[in-house]
């Protein structure tokens, strides 16, 4: 097992990613509209808005999930498409209750019909500290256990771009904590693009904030908070980006500015 | 205890029934009391099991095309919109129409044998397997597949790999209510008109007013039913052996 050999492949690979005027609307209604920007490669960059305001189909429609407005542009920052580019961690862990864990990280194998590489599914089970549960199933995990399944089966994946929706929100204050700084250290060399209600979540981990508001979001600018990841976010260095965020949140664009 | 359980309650039946026929004064050929049925079980076992044979034959061939058809019918259902719009209404209109209705019918078509027995089983199997397996298939969770795409997985596989495995629970539950109403069919379709089985026997006995050889059937009959219900039962449990049992009673 040697995961070093993984990651260096992965290294030309990295990919950045590119939206362009995306629109989003639900019944004829338009929820976000004229929204634009940059995630770097090999950084994490977070999405942060408030709730129903369709962070979660921005999402899925940068995965190919949903179609995709007339006009908006999602692509690699190399100008490619994403097909096969992007893996996606949900808010729910997405396991199959009828797998063990092992099963469950080898599941995109499983479901291409491919041959799965076992030897790195137990590396992946070890860096994740979940080799101890490698025959449970999803009843017998606890909700920390089962996101860390989950964080296995998408860097199984190795796809240079993760998008990530909110996946840590269903955890306690503790494990939470404890599954971000596993995850920053183990997406490393990937780029994510992390939706998040949360502005502590997003301080912690976001290299570039960007805040998303219901309407038009043509004049948006991104949020840089000083200092690299892992941050404290009751750092009182940050207590000024915190402001900014939570100015730009409550603050609608539009007709209601 | 487990085990003992149903056969205390088996015996307590026998007990009350024993009860009411000697405290009542029962006639024999209104109520037989439970050791005339036994003893005749024991006289007749040869014959009882040659119409039980028979019977039990019906109520299998009926589950194994009743399932089979089902789970074709929920399938195509499921991915042929088209077909969705055809097979719905057959769906209900095999249910509104009683089986009983149907038997003559389905024995001026197939004949004495047991081919209208098999058909009538089956069309009473069809209905709840179909429409169990139909309703598991279309509440796949929406993320699992969401997750499978990005994946790069096809529908093929998405079907295979996701969607039957999610709704194995619903066509298990289906699958228990059609194989506790299965014996139904077939003792319908012997009622109606057969040369075997043990609702032929049963009516056959009534006719001669041998009521403790009727009651003998009768309880063959309950016994294979119990027996084939715990069979698929058990089959069942241990196919979705992953599922989580919440008892409802275990919380307060």
């Amino acid at each position: 097992m040697t995961p070093s050999k993984v990651d260096t492949t992965l290294d030309h690979k990295s990919v950045g990613l590119h939206v362009e005027n995306m629109q989003l609307g639900w019944d004829g209604r338009i929820l976000i509209d004229g929204l634009s920007f940059e995630a770097p490669p090999l950084a994490w960059t977070c999405l942060l808005g408030e709730s129903g305001v369709g962070k979660s189909t921005l999402l899925r429609t940068i995965a190919d999930l949903v179609p995709i407005h007339p006009g908006a542009i999602v692509a690699g920052s190399d100008g490619k498409g994403l097909r096969g580019r992007i893996a996606y961690m949900a808010q729910q862990d997405l396991l199959l209750p009828w797998l063990t864990a092992t099963e469950n990280v080898a599941l995109g194998a499983r479901l291409r019909g491919e041959i799965s590489d076992l030897a790195k599914v137990v590396g992946l089970l070890e860096r994740t500290g979940i080799a101890g549960r490698a025959d449970a199933r999803v009843n017998e995990m606890s909700g920390g256990e089962r996101q860390r399944v989950a964080l296995a089966r998408t860097l199984m994946e190795e796809r240079p771009v993760v998008l990530m929706d909110e996946p840590f929100s269903a955890l306690d204050a503790i494990t939470r904590t404890q599954l971000q700084n596993l995850a920053f250290e183990l997406l490393e060399t990937r780029t994510v693009l992390m939706v998040t209600h949360d502005p502590f979540e997003a301080l912690r981990l976001g290299q570039h904030i960007h805040i998303i508001r219901a309407g038009q979001n043509a004049d948006h600018l991104p949020i840089t908070p000083p200092g690299t990841p892992l941050r404290d976010p009751t750092d009182p260095s940050l207590r000024d980006t915190y402001h900014t965020i939570m100015y730009a949140l409550s603050h609608r664009t539009g007709a209601a500015a | 205890m487990k085990i003992l359980r149903p056969l205390i309650v088996f015996l307590g039946l026998l007990i009350v029934w024993h009860l009411v026929v000697t405290t009542l004064d029962m006639p024999a050929f209104i109520l037989p009391s439970p050791k005339s049925v036994i003893l005749i079980a024991i006289e007749r076992m040869d014959t009882l099991m040659g119409h039980a044979a028979v019977t039990l034959a019906e109520i299998l061939l009926g589950l194994v095309f009743g399932t089979l058809f089902g789970v074709t019918s929920a399938l195509v259902m499921a991915y042929f919109r088209p077909a969705r719009s055809w097979l719905l209404p057959v769906l209900v209109i095999s249910q509104a129409v009683p089986v009983f209705a149907l038997a003559p019918v389905l024995v001026l078509w197939f004949g004495y044998g047991m081919a209208p027995k098999i058909a009538m089983a089956t069309l009473i199997i069809y209905f709840p397997v179909t429409a169990a397996f139909y309703d598991g298939l279309r509440r796949t969770e929406l993320g699992w597949v969401d997750l499978a795409r990005t994946m790069g997985a096809s529908k093929a596989s998405i079907l295979r790999k996701i969607r039957i495995p999610a709704a194995l629970p619903a066509f298990a539950s289906g699958l228990r209510v059609a194989t506790a109403v299965a014996p139904i069919g077939a003792v319908v379709g012997e009622w109606v008109g057969a040369s075997a089985g043990l609702g032929y026997y049963m009516l056959l006995m009534n006719g001669r007013v041998q009521t403790a050889a009727m009651f003998a059937a009768l309880f063959v009959l309950a016994i294979m039913a119990v027996c084939i219900y715990f069979l698929v039962d058990l089959a069942l449990r241990r196919l979705i052996a992953w599922q989580p049992e919440a008892d409802p009673a275990s919380f307060s």
